[in-house]
Order: C-alpha cells, then sequence, then structure tokens
C-alpha cells in the first residue's frame, strides 16, 4: 500500500508550520500521518460529489453591535506577559535582513 | 462527599461556611495531589480571599448565588486573571492571563470558590492525559489506569473527593470519556450554549464548556449557571439560559428513546451489557426504547480526525513567541518562531498541527477537509432524521473502562479511535452526557452516553437521573 504522505511532503508541512523536524522526526511523522490519512480514505467510501460541505453545526452568521469605545485590555498588564516588549510595544527579533 | 447543592445549602443556612468547605478541599488535595497529580497550580491565597467574602456576604444578610461557597475545580485551558493558565503545554508555562473566561466570571457571580488549575492533555489533544507535558494524571479509582481525557485532571478532582464539581472542555469526548472512566456525571452541552470566550481555542466549530459532578443534579446546577447569551462569543445562542434544575425528576415516560447500533458496537462486553441494562432501565421507567442504525456516524472519526486537527493549525498558529508565554532566542523573527514552537509543543500537538496543516495545504484541501466537512453534513442530517423518529439516543461513552498507562500509546489510531462513540455529537453541535451505570472489568465504572437534539438539555438530564436512581443511587 503506497504511504498517503511521503517523507518530502510532512518535510514540507513542518515547514509551512514553522516546525523543525529531526531526521528521526521526520521517519516517526511520516508513518503515524500516512496512517491517519489511510483511515481517513474509508470517507471515499461514500459518493460524496453533490453533498454540501458544513464548516459549522448552526452556520455562522456575522455579530454586530454598536460601534462604541469600550474599555480594552490594560496594555501594561499585557506587555507585562509578552517575551519581550519596548515602547508599550511586543518586541522580536530583527525581520529585515533575512536570508531571501 | 457533600454534593454541591448540599454544600451551597449549608453554607447559605450558616451550617458550614464557605472558609470550612475550602479547608476541607484543600487538606484532600494536600493528601493526594502528589500521587494523583490533579491539580497544576493551588490558587490556595485566592481561594481564601474569595470564601472569605462569601462567608461576609453571608454575614451581612446579603443574597448569595446557587453555588455558595461551593469549591470548584478549573481545567488548565481555562482563563482565569492572573492565575498560572498552561494548556499543560510548555509552550505557556508561566503565563497568567489578563482576562477572565466568561464561565469563570459566571460561577464566581454565583458564589463558586475557584480552587486551582487541572491536569489535561496538552491543548485538550488525547484521551488519557498522557500528552500532558507536566505529566499524567492518575485514575483516583485505580492509580494503575488512566483517567482518561483530555479533562481527565477536572474528573479526577471530583472522582477523589477534593471537589464535588468541576469545569472541563469537550471537543471530541473530553468530558464525557473521563466522566465514564472515573464513574461520574459529564455534560458536553449544545454548541453555542456555553460562551467560548477565555477558553483557549483547540477546534472553534466543536469545542464547548461544561460540567462534571457526582449527581445528576449538581451537573443540572452548574450547567444552569455556565449556560446563557453572551456577547463576547459570536457563536454563542441569543437565547437566555434553560431551566434545568426544575426537570431533573421529570423522568422519561412516554419518550420514546433510540438505542443506537453504531454507538455500542465493538465495545467490551460489560459496556454492552451496560448500555442493554440502561436501556431496559428506561423502558421500565416508561420509555419505548426504538433499535435503531445511523450508518453515516460509522465515518465520524475520520472527519473528525481531520477537521480538528484543520482548525487546530490555524487555531495554535497564534504560538509564537511573540505576545505570551515561551520564546527562544533566534537571530531573526522566523527562526525565534520555529526555535519556539518546536521547544514549546509536544509529540501530539506537533502531529495534529502538521495534519491539520496538510489537510489544508493546497493540492489537498478538497480531498480531505472538503470531504471531512461534506461528512460532517451527512452526520448532522443523519440525526436529525434519527431526532424526528425518536426524543433521545441512547448508546456507549467509551469502548472500555479505563485503561492501564501505555496501553493505547503505540500509535495514535489507537488512541483516536477510543473517541469513537462521542465524536458524532460534537460534530453535529447537538449536546450529550454520559452517565454512569454499572461496572466492567475489575469492578471500575462504566458509562452510558446519552444524546439528543440541540438544546435538549433537560430532557437528558431526566433520563440521566432514571438511570441513576436504577444503578442505586436515589
Amino acid at each position: 500500500m503506497s504511504n498517503a504522505i511521503s517523507r518530502d511532503e510532512v518535510a514540507k508541512v513542518a515547514r509551512l508550520a514553522r516546525l523543525i523536524l529531526s531526521d528521526e522526526e521526520l521517519d516517526l511523522y511520516t508513518e503515524q500521518l500516512g496512517q491517519i490519512l489511510e483511515h481517513a480514505r474509508d470517507m471515499n467510501s461514500l459518493d460524496l460529489t453533490d453533498v454540501v460541505a458544513t464548516a459549522h453545526p448552526f452556520g455562522l452568521t456575522n455579530v454586530v453591535r454598536e460601534d462604541e469605545v469600550q474599555p480594552s485590555l490594560d496594555r501594561d498588564t499585557v506587555l507585562a506577559m509578552a517575551p519581550d516588549a519596548q515602547d508599550d510595544r511586543f518586541a522580536v527579533p530583527s525581520i529585515l535582513g533575512e536570508a531571501p | 462527599m457533600k454534593s454541591a447543592s448540599q454544600i451551597a445549602a449549608d453554607v447559605r443556612s450558616g451550617q458550614t461556611s464557605a472558609v470550612a468547605e475550602l479547608e476541607r478541599t484543600l487538606s484532600v488535595i494536600s493528601e493526594r495531589n502528589d500521587e494523583l497529580h490533579v491539580f497544576l497550580h493551588v490558587d490556595s491565597d485566592g481561594a481564601r480571599a474569595a470564601a472569605i467574602e462569601i462567608d461576609a456576604r453571608i454575614a451581612r444578610g446579603e443574597t448569595v448565588g446557587p453555588l455558595a461557597g461551593v469549591p470548584i475545580a478549573i481545567k488548565d485551558n481555562l482563563c482565569q486573571v492572573g492565575v498560572p493558565t498552561t494548556c499543560s503545554s510548555k509552550i505557556l508555562d508561566g503565563w497568567r492571563p489578563p482576562y477572565n473566561a466568561t464561565v469563570i466570571e459566571r460561577i464566581v457571580a454565583a458564589g463558586a470558590v475557584p480552587v486551582g488549575k487541572t491536569n489535561l492533555d496538552e491543548f485538550a489533544m488525547g484521551s488519557s492525559t498522557e500528552n500532558s507535558a507536566f505529566g499524567p494524571t492518575r485514575n483516583p479509582l485505580d492509580p494503575t489506569r488512566v483517567p482518561g481525557g483530555s479533562s481527565g485532571g477536572s474528573a479526577a478532582a471530583v472522582a477523589a473527593d477534593m471537589t464535588s464539581i468541576s469545569l472541563g472542555s469537550d471537543t471530541g469526548g473530553s468530558i464525557r470519556q473521563p466522566a465514564a472512566l472515573c464513574g461520574l456525571v459529564g455534560v458536553k452541552p449544545t454548541y453555542g450554549l456555553v460562551s467560548r470566550y477565555g477558553l483557549i481555542a483547540f477546534a472553534s466549530s466543536l469545542d464547548q464548556v461544561g460540567p462534571f459532578s457526582k449527581t445528576v443534579a449538581d451537573s443540572a446546577l452548574l450547567l444552569e449557571v455556565l449556560a446563557g447569551h453572551d456577547p463576547r462569543d459570536s457563536t454563542s445562542l441569543p437565547e437566555p439560559a434553560p431551566s434545568l434544575v426544575a426537570h431533573v425528576a421529570d423522568g422519561v415516560a412516554g419518550k420514546k428513546i433510540g438505542l443506537v447500533r453504531e454507538l455500542f458496537d465493538g465495545a467490551d462486553e460489560s459496556v454492552v451489557a451496560a448500555v442493554h441494562a440502561a436501556a431496559d432501565a428506561l423502558r421500565e421507567a416508561g420509555a419505548e426504547i426504538v433499535d435503531l442504525s445511523i450508518p453515516e456516524l460509522g465515518l465520524t472519526l475520520s472527519a473528525y480526525y481531520l477537521i480538528a486537527p484543520a482548525e487546530a493549525s490555524s487555531n495554535l498558529a497564534r504560538f509564537d513567541g511573540v505576545r505570551y508565554g515561551l520564546r527562544v532566542d533566534a537571530p531573526d523573527v522566523t527562526a525565534m518562531m520555529e526555535a519556539t514552537r518546536t521547544a514549546g509543543f509536544g509529540p501530539e500537538v506537533k502531529r495534529r498541527i502538521m495534519l491539520g496543516t496538510y489537510a489544508l495545504s493546497a493540492g489537498y484541501y478538497d480531498a480531505y477537509y472538503g470531504q471531512a466537512l461534506k461528512v460532517r453534513t451527512l452526520t448532522i442530517a443523519a440525526f436529525a432524521r434519527a431526532y424526528e423518529q425518536v426524543d433521545l439516543l441512547l448508546g456507549a461513552t467509551t469502548p472500555s473502562v479505563a485503561f492501564k498507562f501505555g496501553a493505547k500509546t503505540a500509535d495514535p489510531m489507537t488512541m483516536y479511535l477510543n473517541d469513537v462513540f462521542t465524536i458524532p455529537t460534537n460534530l453535529a453541535g447537538d449536546p450529550a452526557l454520559s452517565v454512569p451505570f454499572g461496572t466492567g472489568e475489575e469492578g471500575l465504572p462504566v458509562g452510558v452516553q446519552l444524546l439528543g437534539p440541540g438544546r435538549s438539555e433537560a430532557q437528558l438530564f431526566a433520563a440521566a437521573r432514571v438511570l441513576e436512581i436504577a444503578d442505586g443511587r436515589p
């Protein structure tokens, strides 16, 4: 039985998800994700061509309210729990200048 | 151990005090928490202040709520101001939320005393608490076995008589399954009945907060406090909270209850026997039992294990080392995010993030996520057809009694299959509960599951109460 997902695909997905995997982890996840996706193929036993997809049990509608100013979280309290903050903002390492 | 309603009545009448009840809880926790690993954090100071305040209000003759002075345990994926909230993940270790979940505000307004945060599978992904980054919780009924999960700590808190009630969350069975394995009542409410504001999201279209308790009446009491519209949750149902406690003794006379083959087929013999015995008990109480088959339910496990990871991969993108929790330093921002997420997430969370990312990615979306959403449509329609014929459905909660540590960790599918009976109702958005009924292997409790259409909680509690009485807990 062909594996439902290849090692290269797992490596690509890990990059997309911002996860770094060791060679052993790549092997393991390739096998495990393959198993899960293989099980998911039982859905192909049904003809679902004309079935409408449902993303949410009761359907979502936009919820709106009056455009009034309301209190929000206190900035200092929130920034106190951040890994790094500067000048009332979240601070991160360099964004520009990374490899192309 | 007194029930929550009894504690509240005794606190209000002055027979006991909120402080005395809290000290009893704290003393049981200090006796057993090292062994069982139920609480990740015990907020003794905050709880003592809350209990003193309740007693002072009673002394001043003020009105106190229906949970006055009742200690309650909180699953550690619910935000409580200033109290460490980790989701049992290293990525949130040390974080203290700047706001309260709506359910925390509601229980506190009702007079309850939150005593601390309970262990769970990391980000609620798992069925045994073995996926907690801080080590598993032990089942108080047999410490060589798991308490179930993901809300295993909240179930164990009640099973060990630390508290009479607790809060969990249920995305694919995470309240009902540990309730079954610990001999408790556990409820997954109708989607939208309880606010998700401040519940750290796993799969937003499936997650619901709900109660654990030893008695049916206590779960009804707690859910009545939790339920109701919240403008801060855009998926919150618009109507006011339903009346539940008043209907617990309604019985099942004249009700039609479907015994669903797909909701117990393949379970252990003792579990199947308990489901049939429960059907007999409901029949004796005046219900009509109808044998049903809902073949669509056979595909829900596959659909769930694409939909939930897909939503999780999106929800957990926010844990990137920028605004809260762990940061692993690196020279540029992308490397920092990769290093942080790699160090912060455990193996099951990484597995689901990758599975979800894959199911949503270009070229595979239609084949996996798209198919799963169509199966969801069929599941909803199949339940709706069943509820045209019957009022409620009956089945098993889990395929077996509590299992041993390591019994299902060899590969992910083995653990996932443990959720096969609880997952369908999450996809449909309908309510379901687990109530203890009989025993299985080694005298361990078996849970049977009652399911109903949206907003049928009052009927579910009434049927569960019938089973509670028939099982010898008048």
